[in-house]
Order: C-alpha cells, then structure tokens, then sequence
C-alpha cells in the first residue's frame, strides 16, 4: 500500500481524534463547498480515517452543504459502518452469514469480547464466503480465521500495532477461481472493442445485444437491451451508466473477483455502454466491505485516463468523453436494490424509490441512467469480442452466455466456478467436491432452497435463476437455522420504510425465536406464514417481496424441520410449571 | 342468554395491583342496572373464597408463581369463557420486569444485599407459593376467550363485555376503549 491511498489501513483510531486535519484533506478532494451529492463519500471518508464521525465533521457539513443537522444524522444512521460514537481502537466485525456462522464463527467473535481495544460486531456477509470466517478489521477484510489466526490479532491488539503494519498475509484474499470459461479466460486489448463499438456504430451494437439475448447477472434477470433501448430512446444531454457493485446477497463473491482482478473487462463494459446510450459519466458503486478494492479500482481507471481510453476523448472519438468515479456505500444490503442505490449514490439514505419511473428513464440526479450488475458489464465487453451468435451459444435456450457461481458453504473446493446458463445443480455440486448434500441455497436468502429432488435443474432464468450465490449444505446441518439466520438477516437489513418488510420481518423473527426456544407452538407458523405472504405481495422492494422465500421454501419442501420443533399444544399454551419452578424449588432448599 | 337466569362473574387478581378491579368498579351507578342480570361467584370484591362453575372468568394480573398458575388454571376449568384483564394478565406487565433479571438476582437484591435489610435469608417457609423463573402472561397457561386491553381497561369496557355476553353476541370495543395516549 502506498501512502497515497486514499483508504490505507487505518487504526488504532484514537478516542477522539481531531477533525481539523481531515478536513483540509475533504476540501482537497471534494472542493471548498463540496456538494450535497458527496455527502455519503464525504461520511465513509471521516468514517474510515477517524473510526466515527465526530459531532464536529456534522455540524461543517451542515454549514458546507446546507443541510440540516438532522438531515446528515438521518444518513449516518441508516449505514451501518457510520456511526457517531467514539470509536474502540479496533473494531472487528465478524461475518455472519450462516455457512461462515457454521464454520465457529460466534466463538469467534466471543473469543474477543472482553478484551479491551476492541468492539466485536456481527455483520452481514462480507464477501468472503469461500475463504471464511472472515471478519473485517476498521475496514479491511481479514480471511480465514483459523484459532492460530485470531491468536496473533488478538496480539496485535494487545499491543495496538497498526493496523497498517499487521502482515499483508493476513489480508490477503484470494481470486480462488476453481474453473474458468470464456468470460474469465477472455483476452483482448483494452480499448478494442471500444474502438470495434465506435466503428461498427450504436444500432449495430444494440442489435447485437438484442440478437445476444443477454440478461442481466445481478439477480433479476432483465433483458438488457430493453433498458438500455429504454434508455437511448430519452434525448436528454444527460445520461449515466451505473455498475451495481454492492454484492450485498449473502454467499456471493462472484463480483469480487471481477472488480479485483478483471476490472479493464468491467470498465471496457461500462465504456461500451456509455457510448451506446449516450452517457458522458459512470459510476461504480462499491460496497462498503469492498473497501479494500476502493484504491486499486482508482489505478485501474487512472490508467486508462492515462491510455486516453476515459476522459475528454475515449480512444480519440472527439464526440465521446466519458469518465468513471468510485462511490462507496456503507454496509446497506438493500442499497443493491437499484433504486435505492441511486439515492445512495445521490448522498442520501438508500430508501427505494417508487417505481415507475424506472431508472432507464429516471435515475441518478433524475436523469436517464443504466445500472448494470458487475458481471454483466464484463458480459458486454466479452459480447463485442465474440458477436451474438457465439455469446448466445454458450448458454441454453432463453439464457445465452456463462454464469459465475460463487460456491460456498460444505463442499471441498469452494470458490467461483464459471458455468454455462442451463448447467444442472448437480454438475455444479460434482465439481465442488461434495457428497449427497442435504440442500443447497441457490441465489443467497432472496433465492431458493433446493433439496435433492431438485437437483437436477438447470441454473438459468427459466429454471433456477441465480444472481450467482451458492451455498451448499451439508448432511449434519440444521435448515432451521439456515432459515432463522436468514429472516435475521432481512430483518437486519430491511430499510424500515414500508410496514410489510418492516413489521413483517420482526414478527417472523420473534416467533422463530420463540419456536427456537421451544416455546413455539401452531399458532407461530402461522403467524409466520401470514406475515411471509402480506410481504411478499405487499411491500415496497424486492427485500420485502423476497424475504418469506427461505421459510416458505423449507415449509414447502421439509415441514418437519418446523412440526418437529413445536410444542405439542393445540390451545396455543407453553408454560411447563415444573420446570418454571424449578429455579425457585432449588433456591429454597440452598 | 335466558332472562331469567342470571349470569355469573368470577374474579381474581394474580400477579396485578388490584387497579384492574378499581376500574372495573368505576361503572358506578351503572352497576345498578346489572344487579338483576349479574351475580358473582368467586371474587375479591365480595370476598367468596370458592370458585364453582360460572359464565365468566375475569382474570387480572400475570403469573408470577405457583399459585396463580393454579388458580388461573381452575378459573379455565371453572369458566365457559376467560378473560385476560389488562397489561399484566396479557402481557406480564410491571411484574415482568423482573424477566431481565435472574430469579437468584431478584431474590438476592431483595432480601441479602438490599438497602436495609435486617437478617438477610431467602424467604423458605413451604406455605410460600414458589415463584416461577419468569413472569408469564396467562395465555403461556390458559386459552383466553377474550383479551381486555389497557392499564387498567376503562370501566365501558368492562360494561360493553358483560352487555355483550348478556345480549348473547360477541363484544365490541371502539377504538376509544382499546386506545391509550
Ligand atoms: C434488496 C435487493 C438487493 C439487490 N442487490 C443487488 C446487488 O448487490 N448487485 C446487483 O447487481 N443487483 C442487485 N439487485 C438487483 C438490482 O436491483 C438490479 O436489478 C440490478 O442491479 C440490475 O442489473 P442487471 O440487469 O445487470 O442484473 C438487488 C435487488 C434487491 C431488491
Ligand atoms: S421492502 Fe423492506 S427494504 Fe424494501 S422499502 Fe420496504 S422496508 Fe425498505
Ligand atoms: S394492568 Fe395495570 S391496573 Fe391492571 S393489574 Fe396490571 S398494573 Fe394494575
């Protein structure tokens, strides 16, 4: 790392820094009067250099952006890496995405729980799924957690040694491909087919997209030249193109590997598609647990400003400029959701939009704008090196080209496997070395839970569509708390704004909670099953419309993982005196 | 409902302050109309001690220990139909307050390490009800016909109840009797 990084390692963070030296470093990145659209960039950037953000940062900003206080508090407090308290020395925040929870990720986070310097936090999946437990450490990603592992951090800490200093080794992530197809073996000249675009002219691409049968790769699957038809078809001045970079589904880490070691791909994608829609400016929403991608995303761009192919004239076109800036998010799943992340980017909470207008038409500051999922970008660049026909021979009927896969979970090679659309489950689970599985979850918590019956289906968007996570589980797990640890997670997550998501999540937790604890009994399944359904047809996003997915797949598919664990007790009643006695009945006899 | 017989009304207070009960007398005059159509069995208002089979059951405050389990589990066997009577039948209420704590820390705060505590010692006398680990609302024991809502319930919600079981149909409580700021 080198001191110009604009996110180094970071920590120990002092009780309360001052803000004053950072702040001559914003206006140096973000201009004197700084505008309220950075606000978000602005937060991640005090965040990370000095552990919170101190009243003081809120209090400039509101003067410098003209905002109310309450305003920038509202931000703060909707991401989940912002916080306005002083920070521990180290903060660590321990992934806890169910495949990582049963790797002994709680003992863990217990192991440094009475330590002092430091806070250990859970988290959502942080995108190290095939290398975990993971956890991050003031930012940064910390792999394979083994108990010598936590044994030196725990050191480390102990003598609050930088965390600058702590051994590369320890944050090293590996690409951890485990097979590569045309996508990732695809070699080409970066700027060629930019320039192969330009030559053959935006209609003719655009009917190469069509012919492609290209869908998007982040989880929904829309055809993209629809959007970006629809989005050509607006004559505004002003367009934009977004790479939807949050991976912010548990399980997936397919996007990690692209941004870290395939970017010219990304960008070469991002260019083409600029040039086709007419967008003068991109962006790259980068996860807040991709943090560490931040710096070594910028050199990639720079180096193609350097190589004329971004900025004023891309490959020389005197009627193409185009650029592309990084914007961070802040530990939000629901900031995926494409709407929400155009409120994100725009420095505001990632509250979902109403949609229509969709963004194609309306997006980022209101103006027409593409967002494309990572792997989709890199689809693009691939499709202009190979033509359609070739692209759509990959795939299967309805679902052309090849998929990432990013395989976590119990099986013997975890990592990302590239696969043509239409490869069956069980290939899939064949060439990650696993044996008769109890199930696997396909498309992370918002996916579909798959049991042995069904494994021979294909992964495509006419069967079992995918955004790209796989997590394979194992005989001796328990579905139960695959589950429970799932509707925790959109409980965690859900944004708060609509009442079906809101309310529903909760009353799901708790009365799996309750049947957790053994107090559950008939009427708990089905306050579940009532609050799963109301969400899943009446909430504002796609979180709410998916987060009954787990319960309902399991009820579905194994009823008696739940049967088995109610109480026998057809008047709804739980309580067992003798053991609630108990406690009492010892205290007297003491 | 016949009009000839009346119906009958047991009461109780658990693990409750005796505000629900206050309450419920606060129908005042109104009771007067209810005189012929109401008698009570078993009830701390009128101080009868035995509980024999009855129409209604109203059951105030949660379980807190042995007793009210018991009791409230006669009151079930006793009544064609059981009600819940404010926060703490329902809820647990104030009592459940102790829930965070342990039943070891309750008892040890109260009676040893207390301010003012003279001969420290964990009440033992067998006579004692043994307390439960955790303060239950009564439907953790019971089905409830009916759940009264409030801290305490307002006394026309109490009215509306017994009218409503007189007049042989289900009650009906506006939004001004379940309604609390
Ligand atoms: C709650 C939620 C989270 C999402 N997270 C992501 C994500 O992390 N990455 C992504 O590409 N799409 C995500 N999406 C889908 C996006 O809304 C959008 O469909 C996608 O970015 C479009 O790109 P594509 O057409 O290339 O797939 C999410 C959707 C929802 C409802
Ligand atoms: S469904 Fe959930 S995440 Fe989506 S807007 Fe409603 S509350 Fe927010
Ligand atoms: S609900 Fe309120 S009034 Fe009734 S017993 Fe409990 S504390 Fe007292």
């Amino acid at each position: 790392m080198t001191t110009t990084d604009t996110f180094p390692r970071c920590g120990p963070y002092p009780a309360a820094a001052p803000f004053a030296p950072i702040r001559e470093e914003l206006t140096t990145r973000f201009g004197a009067m700084p505008d309220r659209l950075d606000l978000l960039q602005i937060l991640v950037s005090i965040q990370h250099r000095l552990g919170y953000v101190p009243a003081e940062a809120i209090s400039w900003l509101a003067t410098n952006l003209g905002l109310s206080r309450a305003e920038i508090h509202g931000v703060v407090a909707f991401y989940s890496f912002l916080e306005e308290t002083p920070p521990a020395p180290y903060t660590l925040r321990f992934s806890t995405n169910i495949t990582e929870l049963w790797q002994g990720q709680e003992a863990n986070m217990a192991r440094f729980k009475d330590l002092p310097n430091v806070r250990a936090l859970p988290t959502s999946c942080i995108g190290l799924g095939d290398q975990g437990p993971a956890a991050l450490v003031n930012g940064y990603p910390l792999p394979r957690l083994t108990a010598t592992r936590l044994d030196a951090i725990a050191r480390a800490i102990a003598s609050r040694r930088p965390v600058a200093e702590w051994p590369a080794e320890w944050f090293k992530v590996d690409p951890n491909v485990r097979l590569a197809g045309p996508l990732l073996e695809f070699a080409f000249t970066p700027g060629a087919l930019v320039e192969r675009v330009l030559a053959a002219g935006d209609a003719a691409f655009m009917e190469m997209l069509r012919a492609s049968g290209l869908r998007g790769r982040g989880g929904a699957g829309f055809a993209t030249h629809a959007k970006w038809d629809a989005c050509r078809a607006e004559v505004v001045p002003e367009k934009y193109v977004v790479c939807n970079a949050d991976e912010g589904e548990p399980g997936t880490f397919k996007d990690r590997l692209l941004l870290s070691d395939h970017a010219e791909l990304l960008i070469e994608g991002m260019t083409i598609a600029a040039r086709v829609v007419g967008a003068k400016q991109g962006y790259i929403y980068l996860r807040g647990e991709y943090l560490w991608l931040y710096d070594r995303l910028n050199a990639a761009l720079e180096a193609r400003r350097r190589a004329g192919l971004l900025g004023a004239k891309v490959c020389g076109a005197a009627d193409f400029p185009f650029d592309i800036a990084i914007h961070l998010g802040a530990g939000a799943y629901v900031c995926g959701e494409e709407s929400a992340l155009l409120e994100s980017l725009e420095g505001r909470r990632g509250v979902p939009r109403i949609r229509p207008p969709f963004p194609a038409t309306h997006g980022y500051r209101g103006r027409p704008t593409v967002v494309n999922n990572v792997e989709t970008y890199c689809a693009i660049a691939q499709l202009a090196g190979i033509g359609a026909a070739e692209f759509a021979a990959l795939g299967s009927q309805g679902s052309a080209g090849t998929k990432l896969h990013s395989v976590s979970g119990d099986c013997a090679h975890p990592g990302i496997f590239e696969c043509a659309m239409g490869t069956q489950v069980s290939t899939l689970l064949d060439l990650c070395g696993t044996r008769d599985p109890l199930a696997v979850q396909v498309g992370g918590p918002s996916g579909r839970l798959l049991f042995p019956e069904e494994f021979h289906l294909p992964l495509d968007f006419s069967h079992v569509s995918s955004g790209g996570s796989f997590m394979v589980i194992g005989r001796e797990r328990d579905l139960f708390e695959l589950v429970y640890n799932f509707v925790a997670f959109f409980h965690h997550e859900s944004c708060g704004f609509c009442t079906p998501c809101r309310s529903g999540s909760n009353i799901m937790l708790n009365a799996l909670q309750r049947i957790r604890r053994g107090q559950g009994t008939e009427h708990e399944l089905q306050i579940i099953t009532e609050a799963a359904a109301v969400a899943s047809k009446a909430s504002h996003c796609g979180l709410g419309h998916t987060l009954g997915n787990p319960f309902q797949d399991l009820e579905r598919g194994r009823p008696a993982v739940f049967q088995d664990r109610l109480r026998d007790s057809p008047d709804g009643t739980v309580l067992d005196l003798k053991r609630a006695v108990a406690e009492a009945r010892a205290l007297r006899e003491r | 409902m016949s009009d000839t017989r009346k119906i009958t009304v047991a009461t109780c207070s658990l693990a409750g302050c005796f505000g629900c009960h206050m309450s419920f007398l606060d129908i005042d005059e109104r009771i007067v109309a209810l005189v012929d159509k109401v008698s009570f069995g078993r009830t701390p208002l009128t101080d009868i001690h035995t509980l024999h089979a009855c129409d209604i059951g109203l059951v105030e405050g949660g379980l807190c220990n042995d007793e009210n389990v018991h009791v409230v589990r006669h009151f079930r066997q006793q009544c064609k139909i059981l009600v819940a009577v404010g926060a703490c039948a329902i809820n647990g209420g104030v009592p459940a307050m102790r829930n965070r704590y342990g039943l070891a820390e309750c008892l040890e705060e109260s009676y040893l390490y207390g301010v003012g505590v003279a001969d420290p010692q964990i009440p033992s006398d067998p006579e004692l009800p043994l307390l439960l680990n955790q303060v239950h609302p009564i439907q953790d024991a019971v089905k409830v016909d009916y759940f009264l809502t409030g801290c305490p319930p307002p006394a026309e919600a109490f009215l509306e109840l017994l009218t409503a079981v007189l007049e042989n149909r289900a009650p009906q409580m506006s939004y001004a009797l379940r309604h609390f700021d």
